[in-house]
């Protein structure tokens, strides 16, 4: 039941490794993201990539290599926090990117938020009968 | 086997800061450079990370969970910031 510890050792030094390697090559495919995609949009995808599955994989190469349970629970805190932060400021900066129209939208194949912010604007026109540019609809 | 590990993620952790960098300075608007900031500090995070694998400690943690919310709280800041001025559109 109990195999040669060495090899176990190594095992686990080669798995870790790999993890190691591919989460870097993750940042290294948001940066060449970043340089060739075209739009806001498009650079929102590839920039993902490190920022989750890069994370999840860098911390098991952690927690592989210190061999001890205890430490699972804090990477995996650490990495749930990552989770829940990473949607919320992609969410901010999608919206302020398409309020501010840097977008292709040739490039969208759907377009959900349009009828929202046409209806918005005609709420606005609505509310001030004198045309004030005021933006106060979004927050 | 772990210096060439070593080796080969800071290699490719240097290209990845460098195409970041590089759209910070080209981005044609104020949020692709929030973005590639915030792709800076993932690859920063990657780096203490694999401090962290290499060397077998735990020091670097606290600063991990710190970097992410500083890009968290940078990016949704410029975000509203960037919201408020309509008038000045630009095409990317």
């Amino acid at each position: 039941m109990n195999p040669d510890a060495s090899t176990v050792d190594t095992v686990i030094d080669a798995v870790s490794s790999v993890f190691m390697i591919v989460g870097a090559v993750m940042s290294l495919g948001a940066a060449i993201g970043l340089l060739r995609f075209p739009d806001l949009m498009s650079r929102m995808h590839s920039a993902t990539k490190p920022q989750v599955l890069g994370l999840f994989l860098l911390l098991a190469a952690v927690g592989l290599q210190l061999r001890t349970w205890w430490v699972w629970p804090v990477l995996a805190v650490a990495w749930i926090f990552q989770l829940l932060t990473v949607p919320v400021s992609a969410h901010m900066v999608g919206r302020a990117g398409y309020r501010t129209k840097h977008l292709h939208k040739e490039l969208l194949s759907t377009d959900e938020l349009e009828a929202v912010v046409l209806k918005a604007a005609e709420a606005a026109k609505d509310a001030e009968p004198d045309g004030g540019a005021s933006d106060t609809i979004d927050r | 086997m772990m210096e060439l590990v070593l080796t080969v993620t800071a290699v490719v952790l240097s290209l990845a800061a460098a195409g970041a960098i590089v759209r910070i300075a080209r981005g044609p608007s104020l949020l692709d450079r929030v973005l590639a900031a915030d792709v800076l500090l993932a690859i920063l995070g990657a780096a203490l990370s694999i401090d962290m694998a290499v060397n077998r400690h735990l020091n670097n943690l606290m600063l991990l969970v710190a970097v992410s919310i500083i890009g968290f709280i940078g990016s949704v800041t410029v975000a509203r910031f960037v919201a408020d001025r309509r008038g000045q559109t630009n095409e990317s």
